[in-house]
């Protein structure tokens, strides 16, 4: 047995590498779970996350329509202009604002499921 | 008209709602069923049934009224009412959903831990349902009344009875079904005619002058006036009357009537020559649903335009009946993808109104001066295409009126019974949800009768502005904002949705009958919306002690997604 040194079985101390994954897979959850400081902090940030979208997309909103009765209101010739716009042509945009608004929310929380389960 | 095809139309609707409502029934089995469903209503059914619930008498009957009476401007109406779903998606829609509460009331208390703030958001709720069960009671009556000559308060009685019947007999499960299904059939009922009159329209050589200001008659036309009213005239109007003009009688005597008001009497017919202009009512004399506040707009119309964009994009997240459909999601990705379903298909449906509008310029314009505009799109098919053709296509059309008070009329008795029976009446069994609806739907029937000539648009509006300025800041900094205590939203409720309900009331009530203030007050939400939100900060941050312990865990759960939160409770 001693010839062949590099035949010889070493015990290894410390934790299984397996163990070791496995906590690491769970600890942001568990802070979330035990309403830990740190888990109120992943909350937050996801909280944060999805305000800005939603600020975002509602900042649009406030640019399409906002200057709206301003524009109308400086030309009054242009009658038919709002009735095609206000009639017809601003329900599309809204459909399409919320398209990308729950893509958007979806990506954020399937982001924060990643990095919460660690994956 | 001839409602010897429209009353049938009717009754069919009628009918057909309880029937699908009885089908609700068969399958309503527990107390979970009654209030939501059981959450088991999947995005394309619930988002049909929200938009059937949405879509109400005025949405169906008063924005072409509107348009017809006031011109384009109104189209922000269906604008704002659309935009505020887009409002409510990005806030509210999957927070409020996963927050687990079965009502507005049962937010407030689950958000912030307090007995008091629960009372106050029911009281909320209960008010503003009844202003909007209101006009939805007597579009009813209105409805009939031009079809049948029947009196005004039958069809009111009629939308009553059978709602209490459904929601006291099926609940929540059977209001999906049947909301559902009247969402498809107001669209048709809108559709089809629609289709047919641009056809018409088309071959009537396709005149374009219904966007031009102000309307004019295509060709002599015979008006009578009903109620004494008072003509406002911007130009010398030449008319031939039969009747009483200003105090005078005439018979069938042709007039130079110079530029100011003129006072018509009760029973006169004016017969206005080929591309006269048709004189406008003055306010308060012509009653119905497209009256509004048409005088304040005049003095300030960009303030009142942004007054309205204001009151409708934020106020539909509060509206009662909007947001208990949302607890009947099953988990808040659906309540997301719901809401822009619901989306589409109000957006699909607004189209429609704008059409009626623009053509009720063209073939009725003397609506404008008897008051009755509301019952534009019940009257075009007839007069546009006529004959046995023209009949069926109004009765469609009357059918799918009914249809709209029946379903925001349930939506809005489900709701307000909800609350009285979980916070007002003792017990939380199904007899004593049936007691609630009835209480829920006897109020504003009664008060129907009492206020009758109420505007209706003003009605609508109020809810609108005391849901906005109440409810919209409640919602939005319960779900975003951890600093939130019972008393700042206790305040900011009261404050907000108080003052707006008091400048309304006191608009209605003509108080101070014209200038700035009567503008401030008759569009409240541009200052009462941000008041409210100002208030809950303020008193917030005064009483900081006061933050509800649970603040972040609840906050947690209505952020996470459902995939985490199931290991929370486990």
């Amino acid at each position: 047995m001693p010839q062949e040194p590099t035949e010889r079985r070493v015990v290894v101390t410390g934790p299984p590498r397996r163990t070791r994954r496995a906590s690491g897979y769970s600890r942001p959850r568990t802070e979330i779970d035990e309403q830990t400081t740190l888990g109120h902090t992943y909350v937050r940030s996801l909280m944060r996350t999805q305000l800005r979208a939603a600020l975002t997309v509602f900042a649009v909103l406030v640019l399409l329509v906002g200057p709206l009765p301003l524009v109308f209101a400086a030309t009054p010739d242009s009658r038919r202009l709002e009735w095609l716009v206000l009639g017809f042509c601003l329900y599309a945009p809204l459909v399409l604002l919320a398209l990308w608004y729950v893509r958007r929310a979806e990506r954020n929380e399937r982001d924060f499921v990643r990095l919460v389960e660690d994956r | 008209m001839n409602s010897s095809y429209a009353v049938p139309a009717v009754a069919l609707v009628v009918v057909a709602t309880v029937l699908v409502g009885a089908f609700g029934l068969r399958i309503s089995r527990t107390t979970s069923d009654f209030y939501v469903a059981s959450r088991t209503v999947g995005p394309r059914l619930n988002a049909a049934a929200i938009s059937g619930e949405y879509l109400s008498a005025a949405s169906f009957l008063g924005i072409a009224g509107l348009v017809l009476v006031q011109g384009p401007d109104m189209l922000w109406y269906p604008v704002g009412y659309t935009a505020g779903y887009l409002v409510l998606l990005l806030f509210v829609a999957a927070p409020l959903r996963r927050s687990g509460a079965y009502t507005l009331p049962d937010f407030a208390e689950a958000r912030l831990a307090s007995h008091g703030v629960r009372r106050l958001a029911g009281a909320f709720v209960v008010g503003v349902g009844w202003l909007y069960l209101l006009p939805q009671l007597q579009g009813a009556g209105l409805t009939l009344t031009v079809l049948t000559g029947a009196p005004d308060s039958l069809g009111g009685l009629i939308v009553a009875v059978v709602v209490v019947a459904t929601v006291a007999a099926g609940g929540m499960r059977s209001i999906t079904f049947v909301q559902a299904f009247q969402y498809w059939l107001k669209l048709t009922a809108l559709l089809v005619p629609a289709l047919f009159l641009i056809l018409a329209w088309q071959s009537d050589g396709a005149p374009r002058h219904a966007f031009e200001e102000p309307a004019a008659f295509r060709e002599q036309r015979v008006v009578r006036v009903d109620d004494t009213l008072d003509l406002k005239l911007d130009r010398p109007l030449t008319v031939t009357v039969n009747g009483t003009v200003d105090g005078r009688r005439h018979r069938a005597e042709r007039l130079q009537l110079p530029t100011g008001t003129h006072h018509i009497g009760a029973g006169t017919r004016l017969t206005f020559a080929k591309g006269a202009t048709v004189p406008v009512a003055d306010r308060g004399t012509n009653g119905g649903m497209s009256t509004s506040l048409a005088a304040s707009r005049e003095e300030r119309p960009l303030y009142a335009t942004y007054g309205l964009i204001l009151a409708t994009f934020l106020g539909t997240m509060g509206l009662p009946h909007v947001v208990v459909r949302f607890y009947t999601s099953p988990h808040g990705v659906a309540a997301r993808r719901t809401t822009v379903a619901v989306l589409g298909l109000i957006g699909a449906f607004y189209l429609l109104p704008p059409v009626y509008g623009a053509l009720g310029r063209l073939y009725t314009p003397e609506l404008t001066i008897t008051g009755d505009a509301d019952a534009a799109v019940l009257l075009l098919p007839d007069r546009m295409i006529g004959g046995v053709g023209g009949d069926l296509l109004g009765a469609l059309v009357a059918g799918g009126a009914f249809a709209a008070f029946l379903s925001t009329a349930s939506g809005l008795t489900m709701a307000v019974a909800g609350v009285l029976t979980q916070d007002v009446l003792p017990s939380r069994g199904v007899r004593h949800f049936r007691l609630g609806t009835v209480l829920a739907m006897v109020v504003p029937l009664v008060a129907s009768v009492l206020v009758g000539g109420l505007p209706v648009a003003d009605a609508v509006g109020l809810a609108f502005a005391v849901s906005a300025s109440s409810f919209c800041p409640l919602l939005v900094l319960g779900i975003w904002w951890t600093r939130l205590t019972p008393p700042g939203a206790a305040a900011g409720m009261l404050v907000g949705g108080g003052s707006a309900f008091v400048a309304v009331a006191a608009t209605m009530a003509g108080f101070p009958g014209t200038g700035p203030l009567h503008a401030l007050l008759a569009w409240p939400a541009l200052w009462s919306v941000p008041l409210g939100f100002l208030t809950m900060v303020l008193v917030s941050l005064a009483t900081p002690g006061r933050v509800p312990t649970g603040t972040a865990a609840i906050l947690a759960r209505f952020h996470l997604p459902e995939e985490l939160r199931a290991e929370v409770k486990a």
